[in-house]
């Protein structure tokens, strides 16, 4: 309980390094994951993180100091070397660049990790923390850190905002870029270097192995609440900052919580929750919308069914059996009960004595499915030069998604006719 | 040499070979990153399986173990296409979170596995030749290491026999092998089944990352070459063993992490490979 209120007050000035720290690396790796995530790059991120760790070791093997800067420097050096040589072996050779990506990414990291080794078994006494940039060090950030960070995020941030145009051509077609004039290579350049900036201070939060997730997965659950690249990434800053947030305040009150991995699943959590619930893209709108189709489309064809066995008859209110219905067309088990029960609630059908009719705004709307299945028919038939026994399954499909403008349309185009291509009549619109 | 020196490098050497085999289709297939995903989603298997057995994981909990390699696929093909998330990020978010899981788990339980988080990174191949397997008769059998991952390889070569004609025609031409009725989904998680069960394997002696240098650098080398399978196959597990040896020397003189160099000298066999074919055109 104390330990709550110590950091939901920030009581302790250790607890405001760690959260101001943890912030801005979360946000900024947010920031700049978007463009990564839209350039379908999530893994190159992930190289990318790897890739730095030889780089710090390499700073402290070089300087024999533990200066958050140097380590910077040698973090963007090896990390830049990784992105490149990557992209060239991609160019230029027979290995495909996911296989590029993961042996690069196990090759730098295995360098980093002999280089750490070699610094810790050589009985350097100041070597000590190095080991922190695998699992991050979110809980001993210091006012040094801090600084490098906020001073880094300035520049970040602000690099972005100047370059904000051409990185979104850059993230949605770079050939379209091309040809309207800017600058692709410097802007793909650019973004690298703040990709791979920001990925050398990010690991200080969560480490090298699980950088990767503070990139993609704010992107990921930001993209499934909006089509605007500006929203997505206001929405994944602020998921990255929360993610962040979170994960320190779990690993501070709970006692020996590592940071790095809480901060990981708080973002996987609000990411898995976007993909469920966001609305538009999210699984269960999806979900409910298919199911939504599905029932018009069975309520469509058995209002077709009705006015298609009237037509034999010559009586388009005529009583039917449900057999004939069901052997009109196999309907899937249960199916016809659940079709008929709603089209009586809409009052589009209606039960007298074991039989079945439609009712006169049964039959308003059977007409309408079964003009619209016929005038697709003829517009196939004139337009695509289709057979006329070609025609029949793809107006199975269009007759429950044309709007009435649609309608019309093809109404002209065809130039009001009668008759479908196998000679029966058009119901006329109503 | 010593025989501690010797049991190391048998050890890489035979983690390198269950590697070998499945990285070569991993690669052939364009999945190198299936093969990261994996590797790093092991590791809550793991850790659950350490508690449960107590200190040591016995082979049917590794069998467990990899299973969870298995489900991590079934996730990313879930999240690919029932949430509609582009392959790379489905492959990234799902892999973390495992892995931050398995890390969450250690810490929880620090001090009931055997597991650290430096283990998990980078293995400890050069503790290998102290846990010995000894028999109630007093028989030293040799470090318990090299028992799993022997019987490891000799499992995958098996599969591998039994399995390799569904495997070949699934990897070179899918629409082809399902015209004659080679199920493409069956092979492709068998295949999944075989990384995970040599990462599982080699989880102890190398770590989650390394791992994938003996996965994809053979294999990658080899594909520069190779123009067969068998003979990829041949080459990758060549160079697998000779990355173990050079790499446990590099060790020694580096007084380095064993497997780091290991997954060096795989890095540079390949650079060399790659000069070699510029200047000696095939």
């Amino acid at each position: 309980m104390k330990n709550i209120r110590e950091f939901l007050f920030l009581t302790e000035p250790n607890i405001i390094l760690v959260v101001l720290g943890t912030l801005i690396l979360c946000g900024m790796a947010a920031l700049v994951g978007c463009f990564t995530f839209l350039r379908k790059r999530a893994l190159v991120g992930d190289a990318i993180s790897h890739s730095v760790l030889p780089g710090v070791c390499l700073a402290f093997i070089l300087t024999g100091e533990k200066n958050p800067l140097y380590f910077l420097i040698g973090a963007i050096a090896t990390g830049l070397a990784s992105l490149v040589i990557m992209e060239w072996l991609g160019r230029n050779n027979k290995t495909r660049p996911d296989t590029a990506i993961a042996l690069l990414l196990s090759v730098f990291f295995g360098l980093g990790i002999v280089l750490l080794t070699s610094i810790q078994h050589s009985g350097n006494a100041g070597q000590a923390g190095l080991d922190k940039f695998l699992f991050g060090k979110a809980a001993s950030i210091t006012q040094d850190d801090v600084l490098l960070f906020a001073l880094s995020a300035v520049f970040i941030v602000g690099g972005i905002l100047v370059l904000l145009r051409g990185f979104y051509v850059l993230s949605f077609d770079e050939n379209y870029a091309q040809s309207i004039g800017f600058p692709v290579k410097k802007l793909r350049f650019a973004l690298a270097f703040i990709t791979v900036w920001s990925v050398a201070i990010g690991i200080q939060a969560v480490g090298v192995v699980l950088m990767a997730a503070l990139l993609i997965t704010p992107a990921l659950a930001a993209r499934m609440w909006t089509d605007s690249i500006r929203h997505m990434l206001l929405i994944a800053v602020f998921i990255g900052l929360l993610s962040g947030y979170t994960g320190a305040f779990i690993s501070y009150t709970a006692p020996a919580m590592p940071t790095g991995p809480w901060i990981v699943v708080m973002a996987t959590l609000m990411a898995v929750f976007s993909m469920i619930f966001a609305p538009k893209r999210g699984y269960l709108t999806r979900w409910r919308e298919a199911r939504k189709n599905k029932r018009i489309t069975l309520e469509e064809n058995i209002l077709k069914l009705f006015y298609a066995l009237g037509e034999k008859t010559g009586n388009p209110n005529g009583a039917i059996i449900k057999e004939d219905l069901n052997n009109a067309r196999s309907f899937e088990p249960a199916q016809l009960t659940i079709g008929l029960r709603i089209l009586q609630k809409k009052g589009f059908v209606k039960d007298f004595l074991q039989t079945w009719q439609l009712t006169p705004e049964g039959l308003v709307a059977a007409q309408r499915v079964v003009r619209l299945h016929r005038l697709w028919e003829l517009y196939l038939q004139k337009y695509l030069h289709l057979n006329p026994d070609h025609v029949h399954d793809d107006a199975e499909a269009m007759e429950h998604v044309i709007t009435p403008e649609i309608e019309m349309q093809l109404d002209a185009l065809l130039g009001n006719p009668l008759t479908d291509p196998h000679n029966t009549k058009i119901p006329p619109a109503i | 040499m010593t025989l501690n020196d010797f049991w190391i490098i048998l050890t890489a050497s035979l983690v390198a070979l269950c590697c070998a085999i499945p990285g070569c289709f991993l690669v052939l297939r364009k999945m190198a990153m299936f093969g990261d995903a994996i590797s790093h989603a092991v590791l809550p298997g793991l850790v659950v399986a350490y508690l449960i057995s107590g200190s040591r994981a016995s082979s049917v909990l590794l069998f467990g173990a990899a299973l969870t390699g298995l489900l991590v696929t079934f996730i990313i093909e879930f999240i690919q296409k029932k949430m509609r998330v582009q392959n790379d990020a489905a492959i990234g978010i799902t892999y973390t979170f495992l892995f931050a899981v398995g890390v969450i788990l250690i810490s929880l339980f620090a001090g009931q596995t055997d597991l650290d988080q430096e283990c998990v990174l980078y293995g400890e191949i050069a503790f290998v030749p102290f846990d010995t397997i000894t028999l109630d008769s007093g028989l030293v059998l040799g470090p318990r290491q090299v028992w799993i991952a022997g019987g490891m390889l000799v499992t995958l070569l098996v599969i591998l026999r039994i399995g390799y004609r569904g495997l070949y025609l699934t990897t070179f031409d899918a629409g082809y092998a399902s015209t004659l009725g080679v199920s493409v989904a069956l092979w492709h998680y068998v295949l999944m089944g075989m990384v995970s069960l040599a990462t599982v394997v080699s989880f102890e002696s190398v770590g989650a990352i390394m791992v994938i240098a003996f996965l994809v650098g053979p294999a990658a080398t080899a594909a520069l070459f190779a123009k067969r399978l068998p003979v990829m196959i041949g080459i990758a597990a060549f160079i697998g063993v000779l990355s173990s040896i050079t790499g446990y020397f590099l060790a020694i003189v580096l007084n380095a992490s064993v497997s780091g160099s290991i997954a060096v000298m795989i890095g540079v066999i390949f650079a060399f490979a790659l000069l070699l074919k510029r200047f000696i055109p095939s």
